[in-house]
């Protein structure tokens, strides 16, 4: 059993985290990165219920980040025009609780099987609502989507949330306390049970569950905190539109989860934060980034099959035995060249994609139409990719050294791919 | 008194008839045995009573409650646990995990979403004395499906007895592991079912025969007798069906 303190440090690090952030990032744009993170955060941590702890692969998942969110506008126009009256920090709530409404109501049939049938429904249940946001109008508010005034109601100690800063700190608070329920969740009978279901249903009935129940239960507590980023996004951005119940932002949970890694808690964390940063980030400077996107996740899918959490947690066999250091050599060896690869892949790529027809990269000039710019650059990606495969053995061969101890267990942690591969 | 009772049991795949016409009472608190060739239907059986399949025809009574076709989950509760012939855990769950999941329906957590596993220390003392028991406590914090296989089919066996059932059904308990292991697991099934009804499928005769208050056999989905060890031993149609054949081949 680990120590309280030892349970409490991550938490702690993590409100650190959260308080801390926006006083060193506190430019506009970070603010404004910093709240797509939170929200982001809650959304891929309630997808996570679904895929990672219940087997449960949704691809429509944003129904309920929608569907929630929609509402929390719609409760802002009614603070707004004093249909109701309560402070607008309660708006996630409203988003919460009408994502689990909508769950509730989905999940009773739709969770009665896992695997194929279960995404299927999902994907269909996702379109449906998607297409009916363009129909119902009075309440979806069509193609402009509907928008609201978070800076009615009552201020909570003479806030009145007109800037991104205090709305952080509101969306911080309800981010802390929903992954805090969520954690707990998977550590009630009911979480448990989820990944029993998850890992074999037909046992889970033989000792006294229905795997549907066990699944209902997940996939409600998911449409929940779905429902609370949604609220989450309403308070952020004041207005919501189809677009943010649709497959594409469906899919996009999905990504985040699973780049970050299905099977740790954390894993969707690292996800929603990577993918918020490269989304804002990298589109800044590409137009591509939803292609590179695409890429980084295949190759997840392939050679990281645990994502970005289950690759740190490879380390841990090293790290406990003080043999991380041996491998900073060998990664950087490998690493190195690597980048250049992946750096030359992506100039390629830029170049052929660019329209003024050159590119200067290091004060060199490339040119989309000379063939020797690109026989160049071909060259070079061979030689980086060609480096790149020579160092492989070595690093290979330190990363067994590092997770060498008697025990056979460690040799384990090396096959992730064939692991992972099992898993799916 | 009988607990479980099946009275003109049909099972069918498509044409093939694989159980036919079975009647069958399990005494209260006795320890009965289910041998017969490979392919007979003992498994079959086991599945229909547990309501893993639904029967062709026929009545499955467990405490006086009509069970056919209802979901094992119901059964379950009721009071009827099993174990299955092919390994059949919870792989990614650790060994731990596993022995607590298969307890906390009948301690009454059901669904319960409001309680903290880590403060349930009966609870996890209980989880705990079981993989004891059944010589897993070393491998607790491991992934079950990483265990070796004889290792598994202990846990296999926890995880049926574990919830104190009254009825418990055990499908080739041994089959795969060392004579020693054999030996325990036999001491194990012995000590977890005292004062409970027993159903074994069991290959291994020794077992079967120094286990066994009653002996069902079955060839070709038939019962063909149902009685003490000593009778069946002394039975010409059973010697001739199966045990003849067992002698030859072993
Ligand atoms: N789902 C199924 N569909 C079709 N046929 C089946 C099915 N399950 C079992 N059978 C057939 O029913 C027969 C009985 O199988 P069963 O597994 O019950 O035998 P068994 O007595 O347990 O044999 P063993 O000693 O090898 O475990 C076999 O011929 C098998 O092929
Ligand atoms: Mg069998």
């Amino acid at each position: 059993m680990k120590s309280l303190s030892m349970k409490l440090l991550p938490w702690a690090g993590y409100l650190i985290a959260m308080l801390g952030l926006p006083l060193i990032f506190n430019s506009v744009l970070a603010i404004s990165i910093l709240n797509q993170m939170a929200i982001a955060i809650v959304f891929a941590l309630s997808y996570n219920m679904l895929l990672g702890q219940g087997g449960m692969l949704s691809f429509g998942h944003a129904v309920y980040f929608g569907l929630g969110g929609f509402l929390a506008v719609h409760a802002l126009i009614m603070i707004e025009f004093e249909t109701v009256y309560f402070s607008i920090i309660y708006i996630p709530l409203v988003g919460g609780v009408f994502g689990l409404l909508a769950a509730l109501f989905i999940g009773s049939f739709s969770t009665r099987k896992a695997g194929t049938v279960f995404a299927m429904i999902s994907l269909g249940v996702g379109e449906l609502i998607a297409a009916s946001s363009l129909i119902f109008v009075s309440f979806f508010g069509g193609e402009a989507g509907v928008s609201g005034d978070r800076t009615y109601g009552p201020p909570l100690f003479g806030i009145e949330f007109f800037q991104n800063i205090e709305i952080y700190y509101l969306a911080a608070a309800w981010v802390f306390i929903a992954t805090l329920f969520m954690y707990l969740f998977t550590q009630t009978p009911a979480g448990r049970m989820a990944n029993a279901v998850r890992d074999n249903p037909e046992r889970a009935e033989f000792i006294g569950y229905s795997a549907r129940w066990v699944r209902f239960i997940s996939f409600a507590a998911a449409g929940f905190f779905a429902g609370v980023a949604g609220g989450l996004f309403a308070l952020n951005y004041e207005f919501i539109t189809e677009e943010n119940l649709n497959a594409a932002t469906s899919g996009r949970v999905l990504l985040m989860a699973y780049i970050g890694g299905l099977g740790y808690f954390i894993g969707p964390i690292i996800g929603a934060v990577v993918l918020t940063l490269m989304n804002s980030l990298l589109s800044n400077y590409s137009e591509l980034w939803m292609l590179y996107l695409g890429i980084l996740f295949v190759l997840t899918v392939m050679f990281l099959p645990r994502g970005f959490a289950g690759f740190i947690m490879m380390h841990q066999v090293a790290w406990a035995q003080g043999k991380l250091k041996h491998l900073l050599l060998p990664y950087l060896v490998t690493g190195i060249p690597a980048l250049l690869f992946t750096s030359l892949c992506i100039i390629m790529i830029e170049l052929s994609h660019h329209e003024e027809g050159a590119m200067h990269v290091l004060g060199i000039t490339l040119e989309q139409s000379s063939s020797l710019s690109w026989i160049l650059l071909a060259f070079a990606t061979a030689a980086a990719f060609y480096a790149t495969r020579r160092t492989l053995p070595q690093l290979r061969s330190a990363w067994d050294t590092a997770n060498h101890i008697g025990d056979p267990a460690s040799t384990k942690e090396e096959d992730t791919t064939a692991k992972g591969a099992k898993q799916s | 008194m009988s607990i479980l009772s099946l009275q003109g049991v049909c099972k069918n795949f498509g044409a093939t008839k694989i159980i036919r016409n079975v009647d069958l009472d399990i005494i209260e608190g006795e320890k009965h045995a289910i041998i017969g060739p490979n392919g007979a239907g003992k498994s079959t059986l086991f599945h229909l009573i547990s309501g893993r399949y639904q029967v062709s025809a026929g009545t499955i009574r467990f405490k006086g409650e009509d069970i056919h076709n209802r979901p094992p989950y119901e059964i379950n509760r009721l009071g009827l646990a099993r174990s299955f012939q092919v390994t059949n855990i919870f792989p990614r769950l650790n060994v731990f995990e596993n022995m607590r999941c298969a307890l906390l329906w009948s301690r009454g957590y059901g669904y319960s979403f409001w309680q903290l596993l880590g403060r349930q220390h009966s609870l996890n003392e209980e989880a705990m004395h079981m993989l004891e028991q059944i010589g897993l406590l070393d491998r607790a914090k491991i992934p079950a499906g990483e265990l070796a296989y004889a290792q598994q089919r202990a846990l296999e066996l926890g995880i049926a007895v574990a919830g104190g059932a009254d009825l418990i059904m055990l499908d080739e308990p041994v089959a795969g592991m060392s004579h020693s292991e054999a030996e325990n697991a036999v001491e194990l099934i012995r000590r977890i079912t005292e004062g409970k009804t027993l159903i074994m499928v069991e290959h291994d005769m020794n077992i079967v025969f120094d286990v066994a208050d009653r002996i069902t056999v079955l060839v070709y989905g038939e019962v063909i007798a149902t009685d003490t060890p000593e009778k069946i031993r002394a039975n010409r149609n059973v010697q001739e069906a199966y045990l003849g054949e067992v002698a030859e081949s072993a």
